[in-house]
C-alpha cells in the first residue's frame, strides 16, 4: 500500500469522484439499478438550485462531475446544465441509457467542450443485454453510438457492469468498443437499489473472478472506476487504481432531491450526510458531517485483519458488505478466498437492508421479464 | 472509486524527453487545487488527474516558469541538492503527462 492511499483516506478537501444523478426518472427499469430509479421525486433541485450547486464544485475546485440518473437527458434542462458546468470549469461525463440521443442531439453534444458520454450497455447482444436492461435496449445503445459516431463527437465510452452472464463477453465487449473507436469501461456489480435482489444471482462466480482479474491485467487501459480491487487478494499484480474504498473520503454522491450519500451505491439513510439544500450546502455536508469524518477515521480490519491479503484488498467493498447483510469490518460477500461464500450463506434474506429510497415504478421488475 | 483518469503520469511515454536545464513551466490547462498532502493537479485538455504530494513540488510547479530551467527553481527554493534528483523525477512525470510544457 501506498502512502498516497494512506492519506487519501483521511479525506480530501473537495471530492475526486463526485457522482451527481440529476433525475430518478428512467425510461428503463434495469433489474440492477443501482438508484431503483423509475419515477421522478416531486422534490428534485429546481434548476436555480442545480445552478447553485455546480457553482459550489466551482468554488471548491471539484474539476469534473459524474452526471447520472436515472435517464439524466430526460430533464428539461438537461443540456441547460451542462453547459453551465463546463462553462464554470467543472467537466462533465454523463452516463445514459441512450434513448435521447438522436441524431440531432449528437450534433449538439459533439460541439460542446469538456464532456464525455457514457452509453451503458450490459450485454455484448441483445439476448444478454435485454434480459437486465429491458427489451430493446441494445438495439437503442447502438443507435446512439452510431449517431455519435456519424456527429463525429470522438471517443465516448461504453460503460458495462460485469455480470455472470456477460462475463464470457469481455473480448466482444472490447471488439464493440474498437468498433466505435470508444473506450471499454467495466464496473463491479454491487447489490445495490434494485441489485439488492438481483445480485444474488447476477454477481460473478468464484472462477468468473479469477478470469476477469486476468483479463483486467491483461488489458490495463481498461476504465474501471478503480471498481475491483477486491480482486488482487488473487496474485502478485494489483490492478492499476488507487486500491481503497473512496466513500466518504475521495468520492460521494449527490441525487436528484440533494441528499449526500457516501457514494453511489449506498443510497440508503444510514449513508446519507446530509443535504445541498441545508445552511453551509454541499460543502459543509463534505467537510463536515458526522459521518464523513466517521468514515475518514482509521478502519477496523476485523475478520479480515488475519488475512495476508488485506493490505492488496483491503477488505473489499462497504456497500457490497452492507446490502448483503455482513459486517462492514468484515470479508467482501465476493472475497476471493471463499470468506464471504462462507458467511453469506448463514445470512437469511431478512437480513438484507431495503432500499430507503426507492423510486421504482409500480410493475415488477424480474430478470429476463417483458416490460410494456 | 474512480480514479481511472488518474493513472501515474510516468507510466506514459515521454513526447519531449525531459531536460532540466532547459525552461519548463506548468501548462496553462492545468488547475491545482490545496490538499492537505500538496495539491490535486487537473489537466482541462487530455483530463487526467496528478497527486502532487509535497509541498514543496506544488511550490515548485507554481513557480517553475519564473525560472530559467527546473535546476535553478531548485536552487532558489534553497531545496537540498541530494532531493534535486528525486524532484526531477516527479517533474519528468508531470511532463510526460502534459503537466509542464516547454517554455
Ligand atoms: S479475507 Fe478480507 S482481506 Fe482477505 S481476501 Fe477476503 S475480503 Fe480480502
Ligand atoms: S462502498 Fe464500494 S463502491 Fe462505494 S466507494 Fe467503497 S468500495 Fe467503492
Amino acid at each position: 500500500m501506498t502512502a498516497l492511499t494512506e492519506e487519501l483516506k483521511l479525506g480530501l478537501d473537495a471530492p475526486i469522484c463526485l457522482t451527481w444523478e440529476l433525475t430518478y426518472a428512467c425510461n428503463l427499469a434495469c433489474v440492477h439499478c443501482l438508484s431503483s430509479s423509475g419515477r421522478r421525486d416531486p422534490r428534485e433541485l429546481s434548476t436555480d438550485e442545480a445552478k447553485a450547486v455546480i457553482d459550489e464544485m466551482r468554488d471548491l475546485q471539484v474539476f469534473y462531475v459524474n452526471i447520472g440518473g436515472g435517464e439524466p437527458m430526460i430533464r428539461p434542462d438537461f443540456f441547460e446544465l451542462v453547459e453551465y458546468a463546463t462553462s464554470n470549469g467543472v467537466g462533465v461525463k454523463f452516463s445514459t441509457n441512450g434513448s435521447r440521443i438522436s441524431p440531432e442531439r449528437a450534433v449538439q453534444l459533439a460541439g460542446m467542450d469538456y464532456l464525455d458520454i457514457q452509453i451503458s450497455i450490459d450485454g455484448a447482444d441483445a439476448a444478454t443485454n435485454d434480459r437486465v436492461r429491458g427489451e430493446g435496449s441494445f438495439q437503442t445503445a447502438i443507435d446512439a453510438m452510431e449517431n455519435l459516431q456519424a456527429a463525429d463527437f470522438g471517443p465516448f465510452k461504453i460503460s458495462v457492469v460485469v455480470t455472470r452472464e456477460n462475463i464470457g463477453q469481455l473480448d466482444d465487449f472490447q471488439a464493440l468498443a474498437d468498433h466505435y473507436g470508444a473506450e471499454l469501461r467495466l464496473t463491479r456489480l454491487r447489490p445495490s437499489g434494485r441489485g439488492i435482489d438481483s445480485w444474488h444471482e447476477l454477481h460473478p462466480l468464484p472462477e468468473q473472478q479469477v478470469d476477469l482479474y486476468h483479463w483486467l491485467l491483461a488489458h490495463p487501459q481498461t476504465l474501471t472506476g478503480d471498481s475491483f480491487f477486491h480482486l488482487n487478494a488473487l496474485g502478485d499484480e494489483n490492478l492499476p487504481g488507487l486500491n481503497l474504498c473512496g466513500a466518504g473520503r475521495v468520492v460521494c454522491l449527490i441525487d436528484p432531491v440533494g441528499d449526500v450519500y457516501a457514494c453511489p451505491f449506498v443510497l440508503h439513510d444510514d449513508f446519507k450526510a446530509g443535504n445541498v439544500r441545508d445552511s453551509g450546502g454541499f460543502g459543509h455536508v463534505w467537510k463536515a458531517s458526522e459521518l464523513f469524518t466517521e468514515l475518514r477515521e482509521p478502519q477496523s480490519a476485523g475478520a479480515c485483519a488475519s488475512c495476508g491479503q488485506f493490505d492488496a484488498c483491503q477488505g473489499g467493498c462497504m456497500a457490497a458488505k452492507f446490502f448483503t447483510g455482513m459486517p462492514l469490518d468484515g470479508p467482501d460477500p465476493e472475497c476471493v478466498s471463499g470468506h464471504g461464500e462462507v458467511a453469506l450463506s448463514g445470512i437469511g434474506i431478512e437480513a438484507r437492508p431495503q432500499s430507503t429510497s426507492n423510486h421504482s415504478k409500480p410493475v415488477p421488475v424480474a430478470l429476463g421479464a417483458t416490460r410494456v | 472509486m474512480n480514479a481511472s483518469s488518474a493513472t501515474p503520469a510516468s507510466t506514459e511515454a515521454s513526447r519531449t524527453p525531459f531536460d532540466s536545464s532547459a525552461p519548463w513551466r506548468l501548462h496553462p490547462r492545468v488547475a491545482l487545487r490545496p490538499e492537505p498532502f500538496g495539491a490535486l493537479a487537473y489537466h482541462y485538455d487530455n483530463r487526467r488527474l496528478n497527486f502532487l504530494r509535497s509541498p514543496d513540488l506544488v511550490a515548485l510547479v507554481e513557480t517553475m516558469g519564473a525560472h530559467p530551467s527546473p535546476e535553478a527553481a531548485f536552487a532558489a527554493a534553497g531545496l537540498d541538492e541530494r532531493r534535486w534528483s528525486a524532484f526531477e523525477r516527479a517533474l519528468a512525470a508531470l511532463a510526460a503527462s502534459d503537466f509542464l510544457e516547454p517554455a
